[in-house]
C-alpha cells in the first residue's frame, strides 16, 4: 500500500513540475529582450513585415490568453514552426530526440553495468591492486575532459585498431544505399523491427564510442559512492550474519550488501541522464551524432524560442520520467524509502 | 565443605578445544582478545560461555566460525570440532554444522530483503531443492521456530516485525543451514524478559527435538540457570572455571565467578546496596603474569600475583586457582 500510495505522490508531482517548467519557459521568453516578431520576419525586416509577423504569431493578445494557448499547443504536441528554418518543430523532434534518447539511455545503461559492479569488487578487495586501478580509474573517467577522452576513444578503437566507427549513426552504405524505413527512430529498434541484424549490429557498433565517453564521468562517480557505501555496509552485522550462515562471497556482495548500497550511485546516474539529453553538446558535434544537443545550442544562438520552449518541455518530461523510473527502482530495492 | 562432588560424564564429545588464543594486531601492539581458553562440548548439550563485555566470549565464537577479522592469528593445542580440525576447515564447518545466532536481530537481518528471500538465500546455499520445495522448507523452519503466519511473514521485511519475531526468524535461518551446532551469541539481550524466556524456551525444546548443541554466548547468569546443562566463565581472555551449570550457580569455585553471582541484584538482601567487583579487567594489549584476576580477588595472596594458578579438579568442575578448596 505504501508503495502505491508513494507511486501516486511520486507522479503528481512530476505533473507539477511539467507544468511548471511550461510556465517558466514562457514568462522567460516574454522577458528576454528580443523580438520574435522581427526574427521570424527573416533577415532585415521592414516595419510592415514585423506587423505581419506581430499578426500571424498572434503576439498581441493578452498575456494569460497566450500561455493558455501556448500550454493547449504544447500538450497536444503542436510545437509551432521554427522561426528560423521555418520547419516543423515537431518533425525535427522527431529525428532528434530518438537520436538523443539511444545515446543517452545506452550510455546511462554502461554507466550501470560499469560503475556499480567496479565499486562493488573495489570494496570486497579494499586496499588491493584491483582497488587502487579502480580508484585509479574512476578519478581518471570523471577527470578527463569529456572532448579529450572522446578523441582518445575514437583514435584508439577508430584509427588504430579500426574495429569501431569514427562517427555517425549509420555506416553510408546502410544509410544512403538502402535506409531504414522510420518507425521509431531508435536505429536499434527500427533495425529489430525490420529484421536486418546487420543494422542493429552497425548501429550498435556506432553508439559504442559516444556512448562510452558520456558514460565516463557517471561512471567513476558511480564507482566511488557504490564503493563508499559498499565499505560502510560490509561492516555490517547482517553481512557477518549472511557470512556465518555459510552464504557464497558472490552472493552476499550482491545480493546481500549491494541493495543496500546501490543507492547514491543510482541517483547520480539518473542525474547523468538528464545531462547527455541536452548537455551533451560536444559528443555529438565529435561523434556527428544528429542529437537534441546540437538542435536546441543552435535555436538558442539564433534566440528560436518555439524551438527552445519545445526542446525544453520535452527533455524535462523525458527528465521527469526517468527520475520516477529511478525513484521506483530504489523503492523496489530498499522498500524504506517509500516510508520516509 | 559445602558443595557435592559431581561426578564426571562420559558423553560423546562434539567441541574440543584447548588453549586457544586470538591475537589481533593494533597500532597499539597485539591485542590479546582470546588468551587462553578450554572449551569441551559434548553432543546435545547447551553450554553457557559465561563473562562480561571484552573477556572474549564474542571473539571465541568468531573463531570457532572462522570469522575473526582480518590478520587475527588464531591459535590452539587442541581445535576439533566432530574429530574435524577447525582450524583448517572452519570456513568449510561454518554454515553447514555450525552456524551463528547473532546477537540483536534487528541489526543480524538484511534490512532491505524480505524475510523469505533471506531464509532462501540460506536454503539455496545449502540445498539442490527446487524453488517451490525451498519456500515450503522455509515456510516450515519459520512454524518450527513458533512464528505465527509463516506462510504470511515470508513477503514481510524486518522492520515490520517485532524483536521477537526477530529472533526467531534468525534461529529459523540458523536452522536452515542444517547445522547441528549453533552458537548463539547474547540471544536475548535485545530482548524484553517475557520474549527472551520464549526464545530461551524455544532453543531447548530445538535442542531436545533436533539433537542440536549450543554454545550459549552470555552475561547472564538467569540465561545459565534457564537452559544451560553446563558452563565455563571466562576472564579476560581465559577459562577461569567451567562445570555443570548447577554447580557453578550454587557452589562456584574461582572467586570471579563467586564474584559474579554476588553481583547479580538477587544475591544482594533487599535494601542492601548491590556488591560490585572493584578494579576493572587487565588491558588486553598487556600480558598477564600469575592469576589474571588477583588485583581485584578478595583473597589474592602474594603467590597469585606471580604464578599462574594451577587447575583445580573435582569430578567435571574445574578450576583454576591457587586456593585449595577455592573461592572462601
Amino acid at each position: 500500500m505504501d508503495l502505491v500510495r508513494y507511486t501516486l505522490r511520486r507522479v503528481l508531482l512530476s505533473a507539477f513540475v511539467v507544468v511548471g517548467v511550461a510556465f517558466l519557459v514562457f514568462v522567460v521568453a516574454q522577458v528576454v529582450p528580443s523580438d520574435p516578431a522581427a526574427l521570424y520576419a527573416g533577415p532585415r525586416p521592414t516595419a510592415e513585415q514585423i506587423a505581419k509577423a506581430r499578426v500571424t504569431l498572434d503576439l498581441d493578445a493578452p498575456l494569460p490568453q497566450r500561455f493558455v494557448r501556448f500550454a493547449t499547443a504544447m500538450g497536444t504536441g503542436d510545437f509551432g514552426v521554427s522561426y528560423k528554418s521555418r520547419r516543423l518543430i515537431s518533425q525535427d523532434l522527431a529525428v532528434y530526440l530518438p537520436a538523443t534518447l539511444e545515446l543517452a539511455l545506452f550510455s546511462t545503461l554502461l554507466a550501470l553495468l560499469m560503475g556499480i559492479p567496479a565499486g562493488v569488487i573495489a570494496a570486497a578487495r579494499r586496499g588491493s591492486w584491483l582497488d587502487r586501478m579502480g580508484s585509479l580509474g574512476s578519478i581518471l573517467s570523471v577527470a578527463m575532459p569529456t572532448f579529450f577522452f572522446a578523441m582518445l576513444l575514437q583514435l584508439v578503437f577508430s584509427q588504430w585498431l579500426g574495429i569501431l566507427p569514427l562517427s555517425g549513426r549509420l555506416s553510408q552504405q546502410i544509410s544512403i544505399s538502402d535506409p531504414l524505413p522510420f518507425v521509431t527512430g531508435f536505429n536499434l529498434i527500427d533495425g529489430a523491427i525490420a529484421g536486418r541484424l546487420a543494422v542493429v549490429l552497425d548501429a550498435l557498433a556506432h553508439l559504442i564510442l559516444p556512448a562510452l565517453t558520456l558514460a565516463a564521468y557517471p561512471a567513476g562517480i558511480a564507482m566511488r559512492l557504490t564503493r563508499a557505501a559498499m565499505v560502510e555496509i560490509l561492516a555490517r552485522r547482517h553481512i557477518i550474519a549472511a557470512r556465518a550462515l555459510g552464504l557464497s562471497a558472490t552472493r552476499i556482495l550482491f545480493g546481500h550488501a549491494l541493495p543496500n548500497a546501490v543507492g547514491p550511485a543510482l541517483t547520480v546516474i539518473g542525474l547523468s541522464f538528464a545531462y547527455a539529453l541536452t548537455g551533451a553538446v560536444l559528443v555529438e558535434i565529435i561523434f556527428a551524432w544528429p542529437g537534441l544537443g546540437r538542435y536546441v545550442s543552435e535555436a538558442i544562438l539564433s534566440k528560436d524560442f518555439p524551438v527552445i520552449a519545445a526542446t525544453t518541455l520535452v527533455v524535462t518530461l523525458c527528465y521527469v520520467v526517468m527520475n520516477l523510473v529511478i525513484d521506483l527502482t530504489q523503492t523496489l530495492v530498499d522498500p524504506r524509502v517509500a516510508l520516509t | 565443605m559445602r558443595c557435592a562432588t559431581v561426578k564426571g560424564t562420559s558423553a560423546v564429545t562434539l567441541l574440543d578445544l584447548q588453549g586457544l588464543s586470538v591475537t589481533i594486531p593494533s597500532p597499539a601492539g597485539p591485542v590479546r582478545a582470546v588468551r587462553s581458553i578450554d572449551l569441551r562440548i559434548a553432543k546435545g548439550e547447551i553450554h553457557g560461555l559465561i563473562g562480561e563485555s571484552g573477556c572474549g566470549k564474542t571473539m571465541t565464537g568468531m573463531a570457532l566460525l572462522g570469522l575473526t577479522p582480518a590478520g587475527a592469528q588464531v591459535a590452539a593445542r587442541v581445535f576439533q570440532f566432530d574429530g574435524i580440525d577447525l582450524s583448517t576447515s572452519a570456513a568449510v564447518l561454518r554454515g553447514r554444522r555450525i552456524a551463528l545466532i547473532s546477537q540483536d536481530p534487528a541489526a543480524a537481518l538484511n534490512p532491505v530483503l524480505t524475510i523469505g528471500r533471506q531464509m532462501d538465500n540460506v536454503l539455496r546455499t545449502h540445498s539442490p531443492h527446487s524453488e517451490a520445495d525451498r519456500r515450503a522448507g522455509a515456510v516450515a523452519l519459520l512454524a518450527a521456530t513458533g512464528l505465527p503466519d509463516a506462510d504470511k511473514l515470508m513477503t514481510s521485511y524486518p522492520h515490520q516485525l517485532s524483536g521477537g519475531m526477530q529472533q526467531r526468524v534468525v534461529i529459523a535461518q540458523a536452522l536452515a543451514t542444517g547445522a547441528d551446532f549453533l552458537i548463539a551469541d547474547e540471544p536475548t539481550t535485545a530482548l524484553d524478559v517475557a520474549v527472551g524466556a520464549q526464545v530461551l524456551a524455544l532453543l531447548r525444546q530445538l535442542v531436545a527435538d533436533r539433537g542440536l548443541t549450543i554454545l550459549m554466548i552470555t552475561h547472564d547468569m538467569d540465561v545459565v540457570a534457564a537452559v544451560c546443562d553446563r558452563a565455563t566463565v571466562l576472564y579476560a581472555g581465559l577459562s577461569v572455571e567451567t562445570g555443570p551449570a548447577s554447580a557453578i550457580l550454587t557452589c562456584p569455585r574461582h572467586p570471579y565467578a563467586a564474584a559474579l553471582l554476588a553481583a547479580l541484584p538477587d544475591a544482594a538482601p533487599h535494601g542492601q546496596r548491590l556488591a560490585a567487583i572493584d578494579g576493572q579487567i587487565p588491558p588486553s594489549t598487556k600480558p598477564i603474569s600469575g592469576c589474571a584476576f588477583a588485583p581485584r580477588c578478595p583473597a589474592a595472596m602474594t603467590l597469585c600475583h606471580t604464578v599462574s594458578p594451577p587447575v583445580r579438579v573435582q569430578g567435571d568442575h574445574l578450576w583454576a586457582c591457587h586456593l585449595a578448596e577455592g573461592a572462601p
